[in-house]
């Protein structure tokens, strides 16, 4: 345990400092729209991967948040760091406001119910009654933040190191909930949610704060990338941003909290690869990338890392007792896949 | 109870005493699992009551009966496949906790006290049950009779005072079904807690029963000690059929 979070306190540390003092400012923009990337999967993961509600708009709750974020910043001069409550508020308020309805819907309903949410926000935000405070098809412009307490770094130094804090505590707080007795109920409802009941667990509760909590993360995934990126528009935030992140969660490992960081970099990261390998067809590039990925990994990367690693400890298990396992550890030894997680193919969508 | 216009259970009525091993038998569409869903609140019946402990069960949500002390299995194992054993079995203690989504993510004190206190009660089901070496192991990738020893685990580690075993014995083969029969009554000598058995397998249910409820299309048709059930005529008659001439003594 101690040592656990030693290595965790200088695995933070050696990420913030040494990107910072290496990487150009271009670069290091590129490493925190990977992290704000990866708090927004995180957040599909929660409710995508551990609970099994299947959201295809979760750029809906990205995009409320960086309105929310804008908004506050543009028309009230809120400093950017004191929007980020709010706009977790505002998500998870409608995050758990969503998840009532789709306590009726199963699986593909819930998906393309989702992805009506997707639909209509960015048309919402071009609505003429909103202007006064969305800016309309305009957008809003904001300020890049200067660094605090006068420190010498460049804004996008600051902005990186201030990304990287607010993940590190995001991660932390998602991983103790799902390692603990909520998040085995999450699970628990994804995997059999007639037996779940039967333990005990309370799935409408369940079910719509896990909703809320999913939100929650979307949407200051979307604050940060809103003071990033130092604008919003609505067409910033359409359909593709929310089947960015799904393509993300599921490269990553659906069920995986270190995966959503993998997905991060994947979606920031590999259309610029394809640009570079095919200027005509980098749509091209991308699609064949990705089928790569599904057929190599099918329990995206951290469900392969994850069954690598099982596989490295049982040979070193089995080659210390090979007299005896000869016949023994056989039929019933099918890879784990993802550490305390689910295959997608083997019902980790399943949700009625 | 009804299926539409069908009876699937009428005027049923017993009573499971305190410690007691009690078999709920009958051919197959008599009832059994109809009535055993209306007690674990699967159903809502409509007529008569149900008491538990003299509490009525009737309009209570599903979720409530673990807090009440009714815990039970599943007739084809409802495991949930894709987390580890030991995880499957700390859902099942999930109703004793009260710790909510901010005390979890900011893992307080109370918090961490609940996982102390969970995992102990699993490492006494564990030695019980056998289930050491497995702990770690994805549910789904075990096999079945391993995954209804899961299971019972998962019913026990939240302290039923009732434990509702669905055909426990259904896809053993003959020497497991002795493993569970002696299980069974060391879990009954070990926990203060009564069995109710529904199951397919009478040399099991006559077994280990204190008593046994028979049951044919829905009535009861016998209620008693193993002996007496087994020589009422009714029991045969419903298991062997009407014709004497039929050989099917091994019907049950």
């Amino acid at each position: 345990m101690g040592k656990a979070t030693l290595w965790g306190v200088a695995a933070w540390l050696a990420a913030t400092i040494v990107p910072t003092l290496l990487l150009s400012d271009y670069h290091l923009f590129q490493l925190t729209m990977v992290i704000v990337y990866a708090i927004a999967i995180l957040g599909l993961a929660i409710l995508t991967g551990f609970n099994g509600q299947i959201s295809l708009g979760h750029g809906a709750f990205y995009a409320i948040g960086a309105y929310t974020t804008a908004i506050l910043m543009y028309q009230y001069n809120v400093p950017y760091w004191a929007t980020l409550p709010v706009s977790a508020i505002v998500c998870a308020i409608i995050g758990f406001l969503i998840g009532l309805p789709a306590l009726r819907l199963g699986g593909l309903y819930l998906a393309l119910t989702t992805f009506a949410l997707a639909v209509a926000v960015p048309q919402l935000l071009k609505h003429n009654a909103l202007e006064p405070w969305t800016g309309g098809v305009q957008g809003l412009v904001i300020d890049k933040p200067d660094p605090p307490f006068g420190l010498a770094m460049s804004p996008d130094q600051w902005l990186y190191i201030f990304a990287l804090a607010a993940g590190a505590v995001l991660f932390l707080l998602a991983w103790n909930i799902v390692r603990g007795r909520i998040g085995r109920a999450m699970m628990a409802i994804r995997d059999h949610s007639l037996a779940a009941e039967a333990m005990g667990i309370n799935i409408a509760l369940l079910k719509t704060r896990t909703f809320a909590l999913s939100a929650l993360y979307t949407g200051i995934a979307g604050s940060l990338g809103a003071i990033v990126v130092q604008f919003v528009a609505p067409d910033s935030f359409g359909i593709f941003v929310s089947i960015y992140f799904f393509v993300g969660l599921v490269v990553g490992g659906v069920a995986s909290i270190g995966g959503a960081i993998i997905g991060g970099a994947f979606i920031e990261f590999v259309p610029n690869i394809a640009e570079k390998v095919s200027k005509a067809a980098p749509g091209a590039v991308y699609g064949v990338i990705l089928i790569a990925v599904m057929f190599l990994m099918p329990g995206g990367v951290a469900g392969f890392i994850g069954s690598m690693f099982a596989r490295f400890r049982r040979g070193t298990k089995s080659a210390e007792l090979r007299p005896i396992a000869v016949g023994g550890s056989g039929a019933n030894d099918v890879p784990a896949g993802v550490p305390g997680g689910a295959e997608p193919d083997a019902g980790g969508h399943r949700s009625m | 109870m009804r299926f539409g216009g069908v009876v699937a259970l009428g005027g049923v009525s017993f009573d499971v005493g305190y410690g007691q091993i009690c078999g709920l038998i009958g051919p197959n569409g008599s009832g059994k699992t109809t009535l055993f869903n209306c007690i674990s609140g699967f159903y809502r019946y409509t007529d008569g009551d149900i008491l538990f402990e003299g509490q009525s069960l009737k309009n209570l949500g599903r979720h409530r009966m673990a807090g009440l002390g009714l815990g039970r299995t599943f007739q084809n194992v409802a495991l949930f496949r894709n987390m580890s054993v030991r995880d499957n079995v700390l859902v099942g203690a999930h109703h004793l906790g009260r710790s909510g989504f901010i005390s979890n993510a900011m893992r307080l004190p109370a918090v961490r006290q609940e996982e102390v206190q969970a995992s102990g009660r699993l490492h006494d089901l564990f030695d019980l049950l056998d289930l050491n070496d497995l702990a770690e192991r994805r549910a789904g990738s075990l096999p079945f009779g391993t995954q209804k020893r899961v299971e019972l685990a998962r019913a026990l580690i939240g302290g039923p005072k009732l434990l509702m075993l669905d055909e426990p014995a259904g896809g053993l083969n003959h020497s497991e079904v002795d493993d569970l029969a002696q299980l069974l009554q060391r879990i009954r000598a070990h926990f203060d807690l009564s069995i109710l058995l529904v199951e397919h397998h009478m040399n099991l249910v006559m077994r280990v029963s204190h008593k046994v409820v028979a049951l044919e299309f829905g009535l009861k048709i016998a209620d008693g000690t193993p002996e007496e059930v087994r020589n009422e005529p009714e029991v045969i008659r419903a298991y062997l059929g009407e014709t004497k001439d039929m050989q099917h003594a091994g019907a049950a």
